[in-house]
């Protein structure tokens, strides 16, 4: 029921003839641009949902003429790209991995294929560029905990360190001070002795004999490690768990035992043997 | 029929309620900057991740919420409270349904909603759902609340003097509505105790996200869109002084939007367990909601048509004008992002918070930036605020950081979008995830600076309101003989 249609003077258009608190409405008709793009829009939905799955029905759902699924693509999309890397890792598959040097175009393929393996499954632990973290060796220096080799470094990435897998590397120093094999002042005793192997502090008798004692079966007379039994070098100055006096009588105290998944049990055998390349290419590797 | 022919100006206005909206005011201005230094904090935390201080509480993953429900929930939904009041009564010519008992119980029980959410989320309390992590007890307690505000907005209708529903109305009808079911479907959980505050939802799997998508899109659409439309049907006439552009644009656009909105919510879901035939819908209703989004931009600024000279004068106006077209290119990036295509890149970048904060800042705070500007002087009964000048400083620092912010976070999102699916030339992928993040530094530097700009623009506004609220404007002071005690 309109009150009053009045003519706007500015536009010439006719208002509706409400009128709220102040507000008119003119009676504009709907922009033609306007309603017509609407109307394509409208085309394209309906174009659309018959091309693609669309519709909801009692049993199931239209499916779309041209047979599209999302999971179709992915599918189709990581195949196109597993048939591109197809020629090579076939070949790196055959390819004993001492061999994989010789030819430098499948050489320079495994080391591009390890290096994006190792940024999606091991810079979390090791960092992008290789380089470790508290706990988690470095892997660009040539210091080794199992071995700097192209084939032992394959090893301990396929099996890992400490895991449930039957032929992961397994070792396990004593924790010496809190399982009361040594007392405390023996502890401190033998960290200034470790210590002492860098030039990094004095050592006494009594750190001596306590470490000829306890440390040497693993750690070697002249405490360089072994790599047999994951036992670090102490003599390098590279420390996994903290070079300071507080770290090394910690770590002597509760010892420590870091892991690493086995990724044989994840990964083709090709992503690891490229991960190795990529590894002792790093270099450090022996 | 023509007994009504009586001209509105000789009626006699009813009285209004008015002291909530004027308390309705200073709470959005004061939600209004604490979800602005929200984000500054959060948007730093993300350039210098050390400023959580390791300290539980002030974790991104508990303040990001933080900042989202203040500037959704305290911010926008305070403003809309109050304009919604302000509005139903002036165009009804109606005292509000209830009186002001009512006006108060919506106002402040909703301030109590907002302080119960957000403490919860500092202490970790939350559903975890976007937008909706409240907890049972306060979802409870919002229904209430929300009915209320409900009863409040149509009961003002139902006892209206006017012969029509100004346009204004159907939106922040519609708003209150669609909220109320959304609220209440996508809350529906079994808390663990009555004395505890853990609850699980009812739904699990791929039904809860889509019925939580189906919430989130859809409180884009009816608590962000609809409701600040009938916030600018009402205050850019009024600002402007000019009639509604086209009624029955309004009528279409109205209807238009409100039935397609409710199903775009699948397009936040593209590319996941969710069946393709529901991401097709989604899809293609946003496609379709572009026209009917554009319905009042094109309202909004053609009502200024015989009136554009106003900008020059009226800074107040030239933010719901400048409103207005970052309305009109949201709601165009939006059915373009949600084209399947275009989703598979833009997905889970920064993309999406650029297009965000195009909306929140450029559309939705900038109307309310423009309404209370305009409103704030009449509710005091100043004529004008204390300062036009610094109106005008508020929108070129807030605007300045509105370009900063969405430029910077659509480089940044395309970069990581771009940098994800990118293969070297033998077919592996190029990049890890920290390179891609590394990459995005120089650009979260500068959304930063884009935060730190808007939020002094809302620190310039406050003082302006305040010193609007305390006295008389700024050119009258000089002229106006103090008077002196002692």
């Amino acid at each position: 029921m309109p009150t009053k249609i009045e003519k706007d003077q500015l536009s010439g258009t006719d208002t509706t003839g409400h009128e709220w608190d102040g507000i008119k409405e003119l009676n504009t008709p709907l922009p033609s641009w306007w309603l017509y793009t609407f109307y394509a829009c409208i085309a394209f939905a309906i174009v659309y949902s018959v091309l693609y799955p669309a519709w909801p029905w009692f049993n199931g759902h239209t499916t779309g003429l041209i047979g599209y699924s999302t999971r179709a693509e992915l599918t189709q999309e990581l195949d196109a790209q597993a048939k591109a890397r197809a020629v090579f890792i076939d070949r790196i598959r055959a390819t004993p991995i001492g061999d994989i040097r010789k030819d430098p175009e499948l050489f320079n393929f495994a080391v591009a294929g390890g290096r994006s393996a190792f940024q999606t499954t091991c810079m979390q632990c090791h960092g992008a560029g290789g380089a470790g973290n508290l706990g988690f060796p470095n892997l660009v220096d040539d210091d080794w905990l199992w071995g700097g080799t192209l084939d032992q470094i394959y090893t301990t990435i396929r099996y890992g360190v400490r895991n449930a897998n039957d032929k992961s590397h397994q070792s396990q120093m004593p924790r010496f001070g809190a399982d009361q094999i040594l007392t405390a002042a023996q502890v401190s005793a033998v960290a200034d002795y470790v210590l002492s192997l860098s030039g990094k502090a004095k050592a006494t008798p009594e750190g001596k004999k306590v470490f000829e004692d306890n440390c040497v079966a693993c750690h070697g007379p002249e405490g360089k490690g072994n790599q047999e039994l994951g036992a670090p070098n102490l003599t390098d100055g590279i420390w996994l768990y903290g070079g300071d006096r507080q770290s090394i009588y910690n770590s002597i105290f509760y010892a420590h035992a870091g892991s690493m998944p086995a990724w044989g049990d994840r990964l083709d055998d090709a992503t690891i043997k490229m991960l190795a390349i990529y590894v002792h290419n790093l270099g450090g590797g022996r | 029929m023509s007994s009504t022919t009586v001209s509105a100006t000789a009626r006699p206005a009813p009285r209004y309620v008015e002291d909530v909206v004027r308390v309705a005011m200073i709470l959005t201005m004061f939600w209004g900057v604490v979800a602005f230094l929200a984000g500054v904090v959060i948007a730093a935390q993300l350039v210098w991740p050390q400023l959580s201080f390791d300290s539980q509480y002030l974790t991104f993953g508990r303040l990001r919420p933080l900042h989202t429900s203040a500037a959704i929930f305290a911010f926008g939904g305070t403003a809309l409270i109050g304009t919604a009041f302000h509005v139903v009564q002036r165009t009804c010519r109606a005292r509000l349904f209830g009186g002001a008992p009512m006006g108060w119980f919506v106002l402040l029980g909703y301030q109590f909603f907002i302080v119960i959410a957000a403490s919860g989320y500092l202490l970790g309390i939350t559903e975890s759902k976007e937008y909706a992590e409240p907890e049972w007890y306060a979802d409870l307690w919002l229904t209430i609340v929300w009915v209320a505000y409900l009863l409040a907005y149509l009961g003002t209708i139902l006892k209206r003097e006017e012969p029509h529903i100004y346009v204004a109305n159907w939106f922040y009808l519609a708003f209150i509505i669609t909220i109320a079911m959304l609220h209440i479907v996508n809350n529906v959980s079994i808390p663990v105790s009555f004395t505890g505050t853990k609850s699980y939802s009812l739904y699990a799997g791929v039904q809860d996200a889509m019925i939580q998508w189906w919430y989130g899109h859809n409180a884009v659409g009816f608590f962000l869109t609809a409701a600040f439309l009938g916030m600018m049907y009402y205050f850019i006439p009024k600002a402007a002084n000019r009639p509604v552009y086209s009624y029955r644009l309004s009528i279409i656009h109205f209807w238009a939007l409100v039935f397609l909105y409710i199903w775009a919510g699948p397009h936040h879901l593209h590319y996941t367990s969710l069946p393709d035939w529901a991401q097709t819908l989604g899809m293609i209703f946003s496609v379709m909601l572009w026209m009917p989004s554009w319905g009042g931009m094109i309202n909004g600024l053609m009502t200024l048509s015989g009136a554009w000279d106003k900008l020059r004068t009226d800074p107040g106006l030239r933010f719901s004008v400048t409103a207005v077209g970052f309305y009109g290119m949201s709601t165009f990036e939006g059915p373009v992002m949600s084209i399947r295509a275009v989703n598979s890149l833009s997905h889970y970048t920064d993309w999406t918070i650029g297009h965000v904060h195009s909306g929140a800042l450029g559309w939705v705070a900038f109307i309310v930036f423009g309404t209370m500007y305009y409103l704030v002087p009449r509710l005091w009964g100043r004529t004008s605020m204390w300062s036009t000048r610094l109106i005008g400083w508020h929108y070129w620092i807030a605007t300045l950081g509105i370009v900063l912010y969405i430029s910077s976070m659509w480089v940044s999102g395309i970069m990581q979008g771009l940098m994800w699916r990118a293969y070297d030339e033998l077919g592996f992928l190029q990049y890890s995830f920290v390179e891609t993040v590394a990459a995005m530094h120089p650009f979260y530097m500068i959304r930063l600076l884009g935060g730190v700009f808007f939020l002094t623009g809302g620190l310039i506004m406050a003082f302006n309101m305040w010193r609007t609220v305390r006295g008389q404007p700024a050119g009258m002071v000089a002229d106006t003989p103090v008077a002196v005690a002692a």
